[in-house]
C-alpha cells in the first residue's frame, strides 16, 4: 500500500510546464530519494506534495497527488496536510526565537497550550532528532546561536514536534559540512521507521546511502523509479545510466 | 613583526600616490566638518541656554514672568502619544496588507505607494492648513490638542508605513516557508513570525515620526493652537515645546527663555531616541 501516490501530475509556472505527467507511488516507512540536474523539477514535485506551491504565483497543476487515497487538491484543509506532510528546507531556518519556542510554534499552531504537554513534546521531537543532549541546557537561549548542522537537525526537531506522517526534505544536508551531513543521514534511516521520508538530494552517493527507492528526474519528467540499489546497478534507461555514471549533470 | 601601517608608510604611500593623497584630505574633511557643525550647533544652544535654565522656568503654571515649559512639555508628550496612536495602527495595517497580502503587480499597491510617496513630499504647513479648514472648522473641533494629533498622524502615517513595509520586505521568506510549512495559516504567521521580526525596523520608523511630532510647528500653529496651558480635555487648545520656543522667539521679549526651551527640547529628542535604542535592544534579544 502506498502512502502517497501522484497520478498524471502536470504543473505550469505560468506557461513552462515544469513537471510532465509524472506517476509516483511513495512507499509507506521508506525512503524516497528524489535525484537529477538542477532545474528538473525534482524540488517542484517536493512542494507539490504539501502544495507548498500554492504560495508560488502562477503556479497550477493539474492531475492528482493522494495521500492515503485522498485527493490533497480536492477537499482538504490545506494547513491540515501540511501539519500531516512535514517539511525540512535546504537551508536551516530556525525562526529568531527560543530553542523551546521553535519546537513549540507547531504544536501551539495546533491547539496545544498545556506548559506540561509542551515540554514533553519539546523534548520527545528533540530526542527523536537526535539534538536533546546538545541543547537540553540552553531550550531558553535562541536558535540562530546554533551551528548550521544543529539548526537542521533543530528544524527537523521542530517538523517532527506537529507529529506529521510524511516527512519531506528538499536536499537538507546541501548547506552542511560532512560530519552533519552524516548526523542527517543517519537520523533519517532512524525516523523512516515512523515516517515516510521523501528526499531531494543532489548527491547520488547520498541517494545510494540511505534510500530504499530513487527517482530519477530530467526536464520535468521521471525517466525511471525503481529500487535504489537496482536503479543504480542496472538503469534500465540509457540516460539514467549516463547521469549515474557521470556522463552529465 | 606587526602588518601595521606606521604614520610614516601612510605618508609614503600618499607621496608616491599624491591624488589619492588628496581624495584622502577631502573626504577627511568632509567628515569634519559634518561633525564640527554639530558641535557648534548644540554648544551653541548649550551656551546660550543653560545659563537660563532656572528653577522658576519649571514652574507648574505658565505665567508671562516665568514663561514655564512645564505646560508645553506635558502637551508634547500628549500630542506624541496621540499622533501615535493614531498613525501607528493604520501605517502598520497598511503596510502588512501591501507586502502579505496584495499580489504582485496589484494596481491598487502601486496607487497607494504613489499617495505615500506624495503625502510624504507635501510641506507641513500646508498640512496645517488641511488640518484648520478641515478638522477645526468643517469637523468643528476648533483649535485643540485633537485636531492636532489628527493633522500630524497623517503627516506621520506615510513614514510609519514605508518603514514597516521595508522592515517586513526584510524579513526572509524561508521564515514565511517555515511557518506555512508546520500548518500554520496566513495570520498566525503574519502576527508570530514576521511582525516580531520586523519590529527593530518599525521601532526605527517610529522614532522618526516621534521626532518629526516634537519638532513640528507649523502644521500645529493651526491646528492645536498657541495656548500656554494644559488643556482639560483633547478638545482644548494647547501648544508643544517646539511651538512654545517659536512663540517665545517671535515675541522677542523671551529670548533667553527660548534657548533653555531649546535646551530643554534637545534633551528631550536624545532621551527618545537613546530610550528607543534600548528598546529596540531588548526586543530583539527576546
Amino acid at each position: 500500500m502506498s502512502k502517497i501516490s501522484i497520478k498524471n501530475l502536470d504543473l505550469y509556472y505560468s506557461d513552462f510546464k515544469a513537471l510532465k505527467n509524472v506517476n509516483l507511488e511513495i512507499e509507506a516507512n521508506k525512503i524516497t530519494a528524489f535525484i537529477g540536474p538542477s532545474g528538473c523539477g525534482k524540488s517542484t514535485l517536493l512542494k507539490s506534495i504539501n502544495r507548498m506551491n500554492d504560495l508560488v504565483e502562477g503556479c497550477r497543476i493539474e492531475g492528482s497527488i493522494e495521500l492515503d487515497g485522498q485527493n490533497i487538491f480536492k477537499g482538504m484543509d490545506v494547513n491540515l496536510l501540511r501539519k500531516r506532510v512535514g517539511m525540512v528546507f535546504q537551508k536551516p531556518n530556525p525562526f529568531p526565537m527560543s530553542i523551546y519556542d521553535n519546537i513549540a510554534y507547531g504544536p501551539r499552531t495546533h491547539g496545544v497550550h498545556s506548559k506540561s504537554k509542551l515540554d514533553d513534546i519539546v523534548e520527545k521531537s528533540l530526542r527523536n532528532a537526535a539534538i536533546w543532549d546538545e541543547c537540553k541546557d540552553r531550550l531558553k537561549t535562541s536558535a540562530l546561536g546554533m551551528s548550521g548542522g544543529q539548526q537542521q537537525r533543530l528544524c527537523i526537531a521542530r517538523a517532527l514536534a506537529v507529529e506529521p506522517e510524511v516527512l519531506l526534505m528538499d536536499e537538507p544536508t546541501s548547506a552542511l559540512d560532512p560530519i552533519s551531513t552524516s548526523k542527517i543521514e543517519d537520523l533519517a534511516m532512524e525516523l523512516k521507521k515512523d515516517y515516510t521520508i521523501v528526499m531531494v538530494t543532489h548527491n547520488m552517493q547520498q541517494a545510494v546511502r540511505v534510500s530504499d527507492n530513487t527517482a530519477f528526474f530530467l526536464l520535468g519528467e521521471v525517466v525511471e523509479y525503481n529500487d535504489t540499489e537496482k536503479l543504480f546497478s542496472i538503469p534500465s534507461d540509457k540516460r539514467t545510466e549516463d547521469y549515474i555514471t557521470g556522463r552529465f549533470g | 613583526m606587526s602588518n601595521k601601517m606606521t604614520i610614516k608608510d601612510k605618508f609614503n604611500t600618499y607621496l608616491k600616490h599624491p591624488g589619492s593623497f588628496v581624495v584622502f584630505l577631502l573626504v577627511m574633511l568632509a567628515a569634519v566638518i559634518t561633525f564640527a557643525v554639530l558641535i557648534f550647533l548644540i554648544v551653541y544652544i548649550l551656551v546660550n541656554g543653560l545659563p537660563h535654565i532656572t528653577p522658576s522656568l519649571f514652574s507648574l503654571e505658565y505665567s508671562s514672568e516665568n514663561a514655564s515649559v512645564v505646560p508645553a512639555l506635558i502637551n508634547t508628550v500628549i500630542m506624541t502619544l496621540l499622533s501615535l496612536i493614531i498613525a501607528i495602527p493604520f501605517g502598520i495595517f497598511s503596510a502588512i496588507f501591501l507586502v502579505e497580502y496584495a499580489g504582485k503587480g496589484n494596481k491598487f499597491v502601486e496607487v497607494i505607494r504613489l499617495t505615500t510617496e506624495t503625502l510624504s513630499g507635501i510641506p507641513s504647513i500646508v498640512y496645517g492648513l488641511f488640518g484648520m479648514l478641515f478638522f477645526v472648522n468643517t469637523l468643528g473641533w476648533g483649535f485643540s490638542l485633537l485636531a492636532g494629533a489628527f493633522t500630524l498622524s497623517i503627516m506621520i502615517l506615510p513614514l510609519i508605513m514605508r518603514t514597516t513595509e521595508e522592515a517586513l520586505k526584510a524579513v526572509p521568506d524561508s521564515y514565511r516557508e517555515g511557518s506555512f510549512g508546520l500548518g500554520a495559516g496566513k495570520l498566525r504567521t503574519v502576527f508570530r513570525i514576521v511582525l516580531p521580526s520586523a519590529i527593530p525596523g518599525i521601532l526605527a520608523g517610529i522614532i522618526l515620526a516621534i521626532g518629526r511630532i516634537v519638532g513640528e510647528t507649523a502644521a500645529l500653529i493651526y491646528t492645536a493652537g498657541t495656548v500656554a496651558q494644559v488643556p482639560t480635555s483633547v478638545f482644548g487648545s494647547g501648544r508643544t515645546l517646539a511651538v512654545h520656543m517659536y512663540n517665545l522667539s517671535s515675541e522677542g521679549l523671551y529670548m533667553d527663555q527660548a534657548y533653555a526651551t531649546a535646551v530643554i527640547l534637545l534633551v528631550l529628542v536624545v532621551g527618545i531616541n537613546a530610550l528607543s535604542s534600548v528598546i529596540a535592544r531588548k526586543l530583539t534579544k527576546a
